[in-house]
């Protein structure tokens, strides 16, 4: 079954355009959430993951954060 | 495999010296932390010939495309632990993951943040504090923020930033701004600008994430409640893995006009050198010359 994957980002940030880049290459679905336009959603990047960085990758519950590939290789099994 | 030249870095720098070699020929090999090193995270770029006006990433994702046009080995999110020469002339690459063996080095690993070094800062850094506007600019909407510096970075980081924050502090430890004319104008006369001059930062504040600083102005220290940390203090070479070849006292490697180090073979091309000016175009313009050099060097001994 895939996986549940959502990318905390901005459309500013670097790692978060490559982080997204290699989920698209890997035809991995996910979600992106922007969170400078949605404070929601930044309060709950902001408490899932103890911190303001972008971007952080929530992967069926694995927090990661920054453009991790190899950590984001083991949680998505590829 | 022994490749013609193995490449450290890909900022400007490195992707610019990648394509040259690659289209001269070469068997190349690309080692790098990151893709577009400090343009990457740059704001606006106003001054890259051909580019009236385009922002760091895209300029960066610019590059990449042009890099991945050919066909280049490319090792990411691998950082160099040192460089040493091997036998018969040639050159080892030692990484994290691997070792590589080469002709010819170029060094384009290009420059890092300075670190404040103030209580507080490794404790709240991603909780508030942060090296990058571009990044994580956007997450401090509506917020108070301070950034700290006065050169061309800070400016930088608050053209961004007073789009962003409802309030920009920018704490300045010389007596006027620096930077460029243009930008510090437009700087100067955000209404959401508050400029502490002669101040310094001496401690970064909070609770889970950053909720203030602690300024020394005129002998007298003041805590200013912020939320939001934009440290901009300058950069630092990323050489310490290249103790072969000669550096200034700043840590910047020293070349010539051919962009050869003190070991011929190994080059150097952007802001990891002594070279006069730091700017994105003069980056990609050295690692063409260390490129040519390289090829130049190769054809010679052969």
């Amino acid at each position: 079954m895939a996986k549940s994957v959502k990318v905390y980002s901005t459309s500013t940030c670097p790692y978060c355009i490559r982080a997204k880049q290699f989920l698209a290459e890997n035809n991995i679905q996910f979600e992106n959430i922007d969170v400078s336009a949605d404070h929601a959603k930044a309060q709950e990047m902001i408490k899932k993951s103890g911190q303001m960085g972008v971007p952080v990758l929530d992967i069926d519950g694995e927090i990661i954060i920054g453009f991790d590939k190899e950590r984001m290789k083991q949680a998505l099994g590829i | 495999m022994v490749y013609d030249l193995i490449v450290i870095g890909a900022g400007p720098a490195g992707i610019t010296a990648s394509i040259y070699a690659v289209r001269k020929g070469l068997r190349i090999l690309v080692v790098t932390k990151d893709i577009g090193g400090q343009a990457a995270i740059s704001g606006d770029v106003e001054n890259y010939t051909g580019y009236q006006f385009i922002s760091g990433p895209e300029l960066a994702a610019k590059f990449e495309e042009h890099l991945h046009k050919f066909n280049i080995n490319l090792q990411e999110s691998e950082a160099v632990v040192s460089i040493n020469k091997a036998q018969d002339g040639l050159f080892g690459v030692k990484t994290e993951r691997d070792n590589y063996i080469s002709k010819t080095i170029i060094i384009a690993s290009g420059k890092r943040s300075r670190e404040l070094k103030v209580p507080g800062e490794k404790e709240f850094r991603n909780k508030g504090l942060t090296y990058c506007a571009t990044c994580d600019g956007p997450l401090f909407r509506g917020k108070i923020v301070s950034i700290i510096g006065g050169g061309n970075s800070a400016l930088d980081a608050a053209l961004q930033l007073i789009n962003i924050a409802q309030h920009v502090y920018i704490i300045n430890n010389t007596s006027n701004l620096g930077g460029d004319v243009v930008m510090r104008q437009k700087v100067v006369s955000a209404k959401n600008v508050t400029i502490l001059n002669n101040a310094q930062v001496s401690a970064i504040l909070g609770d889970k994430l950053v909720n203030g600083i602690r300024i020394k102005k005129d002998n007298k220290e003041e805590d200013v409640a912020v939320e939001g940390v934009f440290v901009e203090i300058g950069l630092i070479p990323n050489s310490e893995f290249a103790g072969l070849v000669e550096k200034n006292e700043l840590g910047e490697i020293k070349i010539d006009s051919y962009n050869r180090t003190n070991i011929h073979g190994v080059f150097a091309a952007g802001d990891v050198t002594d070279v006069l000016e730091k700017q994105i175009i003069i980056a990609a313009g050295e690692g063409s010359k260390a490129a040519l050099s390289a090829f130049r060097y190769l054809a010679e001994k052969e």
